[in-house]
């Protein structure tokens, strides 16, 4: 066997393990044995609870179209700042990690401040019809925000080591810039795409602090599924808060496994095009 | 021996150690709008006790909504003190085995030194004409009340106005029923606490009023752009007990018993009564009450227990899971 820089095959993974169920299984086993309390009977009862619809309906549904919005507006970002320099690019290029390191508390009153009815934005927004905060629009805007620099960051790299000279020799046999773009572009990246999507939409589902301030609260309107946890927790009700985390979990862990089903499904396609 | 010495000495202290003046360490576990006040509490309370038993004490306090500090203790914060919104959240530390059941009867006044009611903040001439409760409810009006789900200040707010439905003639459960329930449709936003509400109406600029304990209001109203806003006292109102509890299996543990019994009564005590009032809160002791008569106005006022029998009770009515915030709900 060659030897490796860090130490053998059976400490690594051992350790990784280790790690992993400390930090990631452990505490979900401990979320699921606080949820059997509640049984899967309640869980279902849990479930068909209009206000539970809603809740997890605006979570999932705010977070999936907040990562497809990313996807695009963040594809079109990236490509300026890989393909072009420009006076503020670094300026630009840094700014992308603020909703990384921002405290996500802070994220969501900087947001209701620009978007409530007397805001930046807001003031000019409202007497227009588009009422931001407080609806589940405000939602949506808050999850774009805190899922933006996955995408970028995911495909900043991919980006940059696609090689010009693809795309050259493309146009040199006569493709035009659309069909470069779909048949050339399109397939390389479109793995990495999905992971970024995946990433900002994993972030948005589990978003509690930045989108509790913009939304209304309202049930079935703007309320989201973390808060209805929180609700709980209120009345002491353990149980069934582990018991809607569990719901979440499946929920996230399904959809995941969707999106990296995809995710293979196209790397194989893109090579098989290559 | 060269350790002997020192040995000496290290014993001399450990028989020295109980005569001289201790170190006392208690936490008190608080929620959130109590900052100010029992900052000044605290240096009050560290005086008196030095001055009659020479030891210091410090006390450390923990903020946070009420439910979430009640969950704390219960889930291991070793408080030696709780001192919550409202007396459900100590209940619910009691019903854990932290303290004795009895804990309300200890100390007087339902174990509640200090009190506050819940009024109306408006904005600057009353654009609105909000006088009373019925106001609310008129066309065009928007109510900010943080959610009774999340926030403990949010369910006085509900039980006040509950209240004043079944005083209104003719006034049953079905009748309050039907007023909250037209109540939070006027509802624009549900803030998760009592805190999130008044930004939302005094910085956000949203809704005609805020219905709110009355030291946050007097609070609002002596921040920035206070004289934005008016205090409107409604016809009647609920007495908001925010009440105080010894944890005794943490006090026991700590050897604290006596001087966390002594904090809490010095909260009765005129000194500790005149800080209180600094801070909005009501004062129980009539001398210190008359001197900050100004300040609070005369209320009609019914208390938790006259009309809902205690605190259990209106949960599970109310609140709990299922019941009838839940069934006439805003968005239902």
């Amino acid at each position: 066997m060659r030897r490796r820089v860090l130490p053998g095959f059976g400490l690594s993974l051992g350790y990784a393990v280790a790690y992993l169920g400390l930090i990631v299984l452990l505490p979900l086993a401990a979320l699921a044995w606080k949820a059997s309390d509640v049984g899967f009977s309640g869980i279902l009862r849990l479930l068909s609870s209009p206000r539970t619809q809603a809740a997890l309906k605006l979570s999932f549904g705010g977070a999936l179209v907040a990562a497809c919005v990313n996807v695009v507006v963040g594809l079109a970002v990236t490509w300026a700042l890989v393909r072009y320099r420009f006076p503020g690019r670094r300026v630009l290029d840094a700014l992308i990690d603020l909703p990384f390191a921002l405290p996500t508390a802070v994220a969501g009153i900087a947001l209701t401040a620009i978007y409530a009815p007397n805001g930046w934005l807001g003031r000019w927004l409202v007497p227009l019809g588009i009422q931001v905060a407080y609806t589940p629009l405000g939602v949506l805007v808050a999850m774009v925000f805190v899922g933006f620099p996955f995408v970028v960051r995911t495909l900043q790299p991919v980006l940059q080591s696609l090689e010009q000279e693809v795309e050259d020799a493309a146009e040199s046999l006569g493709a035009t810039a659309a069909q470069t773009f779909l048949r050339v572009i399109l397939p390389t990246l479109l793995p990495t795409l999905l992971t970024g999507f995946a990433l900002a939409l994993a972030r948005a589902v589990g978003e509690y602090g930045s989108v509790i301030f913009i939304a209304g609260n309202i049930p079935l309107r703007s309320e989201i599924a973390p808060l209805l946890i929180v609700q709980k927790l209120e009345e002491f009700d353990y149980a069934g808060a582990s018991a809607l985390g569990i719901v979440m979990l499946l929920f996230s862990l399904a959809l995941l496994v969707l999106v990296s089903v995809v995710q293979r499904w196209t790397r194989r396609w893109a090579e098989a095009a290559a | 021996m060269k350790l002997r010495p020192t040995l000496l000495s290290l014993a001399a202290a450990v028989v020295a150690l109980p005569v001289m003046a201790k170190d006392i360490t208690l936490l008190n576990v608080s929620y959130d709008p109590t900052r100010e006040l029992y900052k000044g509490i605290n240096t009050a309370f560290a005086a008196d006790w030095k001055a009659k038993h020479g030891d210091s004490v410090t006390i450390q306090m923990s903020h946070g909504g009420s439910g979430k500090q009640a969950r704390a203790v219960v889930d291991g914060l070793p408080a030696d003190v709780v001192t919550l919104a409202l007396a459900y959240d100590i209940d619910a530390v009691a019903d854990r085995g932290l303290l004795g059941k009895d804990w309300q009867s200890r100390l007087p006044d339902n174990a509640s030194p200090y009190t506050s009611t819940i009024v109306f903040l408006v904005r600057k001439g009353n654009p609105k004409a909000i006088h009373d409760w019925g106001d609310l409810v008129k066309n065009g009006v928007q109510v900010i009340t943080p959610n009774p789900k999340t926030s403990g200040g949010a369910r006085w707010n509900f039980l006040a106005a509950w209240g004043y439905a079944l005083k209104q003639p003719g006034g049953n459960d079905d009748t309050a029923k039907a007023y909250v329930k037209t109540l939070f449709q006027h509802v624009p936003v549900l803030d998760t606490g009592a805190r999130g509400a008044t930004n939302t109406f005094a910085q956000r600029g949203i809704g005609d009023v805020l219905v709110a304990w009355e030291n946050e209001a007097l609070l609002a109203k002596q921040g920035p752009g206070g004289d934005q806003f008016e205090i409107v006292i409604p016809s009647v109102t609920i007495v908001a007990e925010p009440p105080v509890a010894v944890v005794d299996k943490n006090a026991a543990a700590h050897g604290t018993r006596d001087v966390a019994d002594a904090y809490l009564k010095f909260l009765y005590s005129p000194q500790a009564q005149d800080i209180e009032a600094r801070n909005f809160y009501r004062p129980r002791s009539a001398d210190v009450a008359a001197k900050y008569a100004a300040q609070f106005p005369k209320v009609n006022t019914f208390t938790l227990n006259d009309v809902f029998g205690d605190w259990r009770k209106a949960q599970a009515k109310f609140f709990a899971e299922g019941a009838l915030f839940d069934q006439i709900g805003p968005g239902n």
